[in-house]
């Protein structure tokens, strides 16, 4: 019994110790073969599985984009699909290497949960949608109203200083996904739903009557949306914070999944550092010399992801606006590779 | 026995290792030590750990503004309320629902247990058709059947049902005038509690007439009068301190008045009609746990079916039924856990959930709200038993 005892304990020992002092992500992810990516259980355009379990989205691709740029193959991935509630508590036990998932840049999730971001891939801002027949054009008149919102983030938040700083009365009610949300949300229970509204345009599309309901023109906060990982591994947020600048440089640089063999041969200096025909950018980051080579190959470049996830011509229907290059008046702006 | 021992020399000389107490008392301090060890180890390594990534820890973030609202409170609330606040909040929520259900679900399932031994073939089998569907299916379904399946089918606010005293039914909830009270309620109040306490002594006054002179006094309109003429009058002649604010539609839904909101009916209804069915099994267990012939011989005795039911049967049943009770008790609070999925801001989903997102620290809400339901559980526990106790068969 004693000798049982004493061999759980240091069983226990050693796996606790082991999860401490786990040796750097992107080698482990090496070993298993494959990225372990937090994924949104179902928001359109950003991370939801079809019925074969095949994942689409925007946040779906820059998950790939990392497989590409490591594996030089975008299919080795695993997503795991987290609630908002558990998602930051997924990666920082080390369930998934790298969390993409809509998730809000704040300070105090970075200063306290132990998670760091590696950028910005969709810049969004709170919103509401309401049913059309209440005839309502802007936020500011929903006092009295009923609003449904989802549990667990910083929409709550939010929701709450919207209506405490315009000195409007509301009712709130709070569900435990954004599914449940939607739901009440369309069975009357609310007259208005908010979350990012990047989040509304793809929420509108599961409504049963999708016409019925209209987003308004406010944007009650900022969101910057982006990957995130744990702290403490500096070379692993390197990695996925220059994937997403490498997608970005790559539409700056016009590189994109048809002509990247063609670009391969230009002269232009910029772009044979970044395909990695001159220079060793790539191995800087334990990476292949031609890690953008396949990562556009794999999934594109910000541009051929975005207009494929959630641009006009999809469902969603969203424009760049923010997210246009900082060239074209937009926000999205990479440091140079050099 | 005592042969042997007698032969034995009482005064052998034992070495201190191999006498049993020492050896015994031995072994507990070192099985003591390990336990210890190992918590502290747990203890330890989780903060450690968690130093060592950067996460949050401690309990500094209970008096921090928490920034949210919440649906149902009790108690006044606000986004700029702490983080502490919103944690009793959920808690006087959860025993809320918990008690409202355990009360309704206790009076359902003992009627419907007794039904499934009715002598009536069609409300016997009524009552077995109940307990066997809503056993069978899961609870989170059962919610989701009452606030989606039936609260969700009310019209919306502008289709309101209008019901007699401004009482309105819609998908919002039911909206019912809300008493107000003025000041000098207190009169009429304090001496509606006299005239019950007077009201109580006489009934155990008539009881004492009828154990020694076997006649009960009548004191039914006595108590009547005491019990509403009385308080009516102080209410008039203090000037009738009471008004209602009554809802008014308005541009989305009705405001004012009091909320009876479809979450928390939903909630009661749905850990009502679950838990009844098990209840009910455990008091038809109860009573076919008592032998026909305590029946026989009430009936002999010239009992009528319904004081055989409940002087003889039921007193008896019920040493079987409380401790099944207990268990059935103690699921239900947790089964209210729940309350998230359909939108009702119970422990789980205010504390567990929100204040846990919004924070960040997984460790210490889940360490809380395992203790608070530990608590609970013993608290019902240590109830039941005592309650257990006094019904328990007295043997002379």
């Amino acid at each position: 019994m004693k000798k049982l005892i004493a061999a759980a304990i240091v069983a226990a020992a050693s796996v606790g110790l082991a999860t401490a002092a786990s040796a750097g992500t992107l080698d482990n992810v090496k070993a298993k073969g494959q990225v372990v990516c937090g994924a949104n259980p179902g928001t359109a355009g950003f991370g939801v599985p079809d019925q074969k379990g095949n994942w689409t989205g925007l946040d779906v691709d820059y998950c790939r984009a990392i497989a590409a740029a490591i594996f030089n193959d975008p299919t080795k991935v695993k997503f795991v699909p987290l609630s908002s509630k558990d998602r930051f508590t997924a990666l920082a036990s080390g369930e998934v290497d790298v969390l993409i998932r809509n998730s809000t840049w704040t300070m105090s999730r970075e200063t306290t949960l132990g998670v760091i971001w590696a950028g910005i891939n969709f810049y969004d801002g709170q919103g509401f949608m309401v049913n059309k027949k209440l005839n309502v054009k802007s936020a500011k008149e929903l006092a009295g109203a009923t609003i449904c919102v989802q549990q667990g983030t910083t929409t709550e938040l939010n929701l709450a200083d919207f209506f405490r700083s315009n000195k409007l009365e509301y009712k709130v009610v709070t569900l435990g996904t954004s599914e449940e949300a939607v739901k009440a949300y369309d069975s009357g229970r609310c007259d208005a739903y908010t979350t990012d509204r990047s989040g509304l345009a793809a929420d509108r599309l599961s409504m049963s009557k999708p016409d019925d309901h209209v987003i308004l023109p406010e944007i009650i906060s900022k969101e910057p949306l982006g990957p995130l990982v744990r702290q403490g591994d500096d070379q692993w947020l390197n990695l996925v914070k220059w994937v997403h600048f490498a997608l970005l440089t790559a539409e700056e640089d016009g590189i994109t999944s048809k002509n990247v063999d063609e670009k391969l041969k230009s002269d232009d200096p910029e772009i044979k550092r970044v395909l990695g025909t001159e220079g060793k950018f790539g191995e800087s980051l334990g990476l292949s010399n031609a890690w953008v080579v396949q990562i556009v190959k794999g999934v594109g470049n910000y541009e051929e992801i975005f207009e494929r996830n959630v641009g006009p011509n999809t469902p969603i229907q969203l424009t760049r606006a923010s997210n246009a290059l900082w060239s074209k008046g937009g926000l999205q702006y990479a440091p140079p590779i050099r | 026995m005592s042969v042997e021992s007698a032969g034995r020399p009482s005064e052998a000389k034992v070495v201190f290792y191999n006498d049993p107490r020492v050896r015994s008392l031995f072994f507990q301090l070192i099985l003591l030590a390990l336990i210890v060890a190992l918590f502290w180890f747990a203890y330890d390594n989780t903060v450690t750990n968690l130093k060592k990534r950067n996460i949050a820890q401690g309990f500094g973030f209970w008096n921090v503004e928490a920034g949210f609202d919440i649906s149902q409170t009790l108690i006044s609330y606000s986004a700029a309320s702490s983080y502490g606040r919103a944690f009793w909040v959920g808690l006087l929520n959860t025993l809320l629902v918990s008690f409202v259900s355990i009360v309704l679900a206790t009076i359902l399932g003992v009627v419907i247990g007794i039904l499934r031994l009715s002598k009536n073939w069609l409300i016997a089998k009524l009552a077995t058709v109940y307990v066997e569907i809503f056993r069978n299916i899961p609870l989170l379904l059962i919610l989701y059947f009452w606030y989606r399946g039936v609260l969700g089918l009310l019209p919306e606010p502008r289709d309101s049902i209008k019901l007699p005293g401004s009482i309105i039914l819609n998908t919002r909830g039911l909206m019912m005038p809300r008493p107000v009270l003025a000041d000098a309620f207190i009169y009429p109040l304090v001496v509606f509690v006299l005239m019950t306490i007077a009201s109580i002594a006489l009934v155990w006054w008539a009881g004492r007439v009828q154990e020694r002179t076997g006649i009960r006094p009548k004191t039914g309109w006595l108590i009547a009068g005491l019990m509403v003429l009385v308080p009516s009058i102080v209410f008039i002649v203090s000037g009738a301190p009471l008004s209602f604010d009554v809802p008014v539609q308005g541009r989305f839904n009705a405001s004012g008045g009091m909320t009876l909101a479809p979450e928390f009916v939903s909630m009661v209804v749905g850990l009502t009609t679950y838990t009844a069915a098990f209840i009910a099994e455990n008091v038809r267990a109860g009573i076919l746990a008592i032998s026909k012939g305590q029946t026989e011989a009430a009936q002999s005795l010239g009992l009528s079916h319904a004081q055989t039911v409940r002087l003889v049967i039921m007193p008896q049943a019920l040493r079987v039924i409380v401790p099944l009770l207990n268990s059935e008790y103690l699921s239900l609070t947790k089964n209210s856990s729940l309350g998230v999925s359909i939108g009702y801001p119970d422990l789980v989903s205010v504390f567990t959930g929100t204040v846990l997102n919004q924070t960040g620290q997984a460790v210490e809400m889940v360490s809380v709200t395992m203790l608070v339901y530990l608590t609970l559980s013993l608290l019902t526990s240590a109830f039941m038993n005592w309650f257990n106790r006094r019904v328990a068969l007295v043997e002379r």
